[in-house]
């Protein structure tokens, strides 16, 4: 299993050694990515699912537990260092969960799946809130749940030891819990967003600029605080969506509940009357 | 000069892939040519010339492209030749999944997508399991775990091959694509030189231009459907 990757030696856009000339990120961290289009989030990634050895545009190296390209055999034989999950990616081909991941498990020469195969799809439901059956076909899963269903099959089938996430802000899925899960199983999860919420859920986030890696910084205290209450208004939203979803209305008068937005506390509540 | 022949299935990225190879050679220093066989017509061409590299079209016409692309081999070797070229990017047509363009001494990409199924690299046949290298494309827009399960299938049909996982829009692979190129031992002359899965035979009326459907308008090397002994009359 892996331990870490280093990512070192890169430049900027102009030609410059990046500011942050060495990012370490060990087996089951977070690092956020963050910085405007344009400002080398996709290249650093690029970088990494190369395995770049200091021929890519950046001239950045990636090393696994220290270990660059050419020296890693073990990395080398590894046929996908990278897994990813993004918003722009749907199953294409028609079959059913049951039958594809039985599938997927036989590729990854797994012996036994029935039991690995019911946690994926536990998984799945806990993530998406929108269950889904091992009988129902791939391509007519939304995209809430096929997002769902991807990050827990990296999680449990797939080898790749490292994680990227690119803006997965909208997709119906449990964030949090996804990351967890993907740290639980010891994965290096790099995290492409623009969603404070997802940003501040990285212990660690790099800043993008200019090509270059810019600045590394460290969730404070008071980002830690401002987390747990944007997790707070997004619980709220999603009960509210499900409110409103399942053809109720928000009346007093109806005598049912009453939603309120404590403003001053920042905290969010469901009165009962 | 190192020969580079390009096959796979229409519209899996071919251009795309050796466009951005090429501009990394270019980068090293090296010196491409670029040719594109096709049937009716390319607009291929007008894609490699905005790398400012010789470009040539050949186009098969009334010709199965296959066996066109063959019988000018050599022809298109001389050419890239005459243009000082280290390196020469033949795209084929990449239509029939009959054959294999092949050839023992050059260096076979064969370029596949995604999108195309999991059975599909089964099917595709003698052009996936000749080649020397497998790129694999459009892995931006399926899941990862299909991504895992369709290399499997390609690596079942040709254990040997080098596979490589290539976004044709990003340009995310070329590097690797160009080392591979550049490890790929020069070829002296393609005179003489081996295909590696002979294709198909064609000899009929319809080769030259027949075009009447019936029995008696068939001439030379015409194969009928086998349908188990019961209907043939
Ligand atoms: N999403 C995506 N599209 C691609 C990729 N590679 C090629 N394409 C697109 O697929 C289409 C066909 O590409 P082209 O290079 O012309 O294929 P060719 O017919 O095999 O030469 C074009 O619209 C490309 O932009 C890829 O990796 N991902
Ligand atoms: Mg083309």
């Amino acid at each position: 299993m892996l331990k870490k990757i280093t990512i070192t030696g890169g430049l900027d856009k102009d030609g410059h050694p990046e500011r942050v000339q060495r990012l370490d990120i060990g087996a089951g961290e977070v690092v956020g990515v963050v910085g405007p289009t344009g400002s080398g989030k996709t290249q650093l990634i690029s970088d990494i699912e190369q395995y770049a050895d200091g021929e890519t545009l950046t001239g950045r190296s990636i090393l696994i537990d220290g270990q660059t390209l050419q020296q890693s055999v073990e990395v080398r034989n590894l046929r996908h260092l990278v897994a990813q999950v993004s918003q722009n990616m749907n199953f294409v081909i028609d079959m059913t969960i049951e039958e594809f991941l039985i599938m997927h498990t036989q590729v990854r020469s797994i012996g036994s799946p029935r039991q690995i195969i019911r946690e994926v799809l536990s998984m799945c439901n806990e993530l998406s809130g929108e269950p889904v059956s091992l009988t129902d076909n791939l391509t007519r899963l939304s995209g809430g749940q096929s997002r769902a269903l991807m990050v827990a099959d990296v999680a449990m089938i797939s080898q790749a030891p490292i994680v990227l996430i690119d803006e997965i802000e909208n997709a119906g899925i449990d964030r949090l819990q996804a990351l967890e899960i993907l740290k639980g199983k010891g994965k290096v999860v790099l995290l492409v967003s623009h969603d404070p919420t997802l940003i501040l859920m990285a212990r660690q986030r790099v800043v993008m600029k200019n090509g270059g890696m810019d600045k590394l910084y460290q969730t404070t205290a008071t980002e830690q605080k401002i987390l747990a209450d944007l997790l707070r208004v997004e619980k709220y939203l999603s009960r509210l969506r499900d409110h409103l979803r399942n053809g109720n209305t928000i009346d007093p008068k109806d005598g049912k509940e009453e939603w309120c937005y404590g403003q001053n506390t920042g905290t969010l509540s469901v009165k009962h009357q | 000069m190192r020969f580079v022949i390009v096959a796979g299935t229409p519209s899996s990225g071919k251009t795309s892939v050796m466009l951005h190879t090429i501009r990394h050679l270019l980068k090293d220093g090296r010196s491409v040519a670029a040719c594109k066989i096709d049937c009716l017509r390319t607009s291929d061409d007008a894609r490699y010339r905005r790398l400012n590299i010789p470009v040539a079209v050949g186009l098969s016409d009334y010709i199965c492209p296959d066996h066109f692309y063959v019988a000018n081999l050599e022809e298109i070797e001389r050419w890239a030749q005459a243009r000082q070229a280290d390196i020469l990017v033949l795209e084929t047509a990449g239509l029939c999944h009959r054959c294999a363009p092949a050839v023992y001494g050059c260096l076979s990409v064969c370029v596949i997508d995604n999108l195309i199924g999991m059975e599909t690299p089964q099917k595709v046949g003698p052009m996936l399991s000749t080649a020397d290298i497998v790129v694999v494309t459009k892995g931006d827009i399926v899941s990862q775990a299909e991504r895992e399960v369709f290399r499997y299938k390609v690596e079942t049909v040709n254990p040997r091959a080098r596979i490589l996982d290539f976004n044709g829009l990003t340009g995310q692979g070329s590097i690797r694509l160009k080392n591979e190129i550049l490890k790929s031992r020069p070829l002296e002359t393609i005179t003489g030189k081996e295909l590696k899965y002979p294709m198909p035979a064609a000899v009929c009326s319809y080769c030259a231009g027949e075009t009447i459907v019936g029995r008696t308008y068939q001439m030379g090397n015409v194969k009928k459907v086998d349908f188990g002994g019961l209907e043939q009359c």
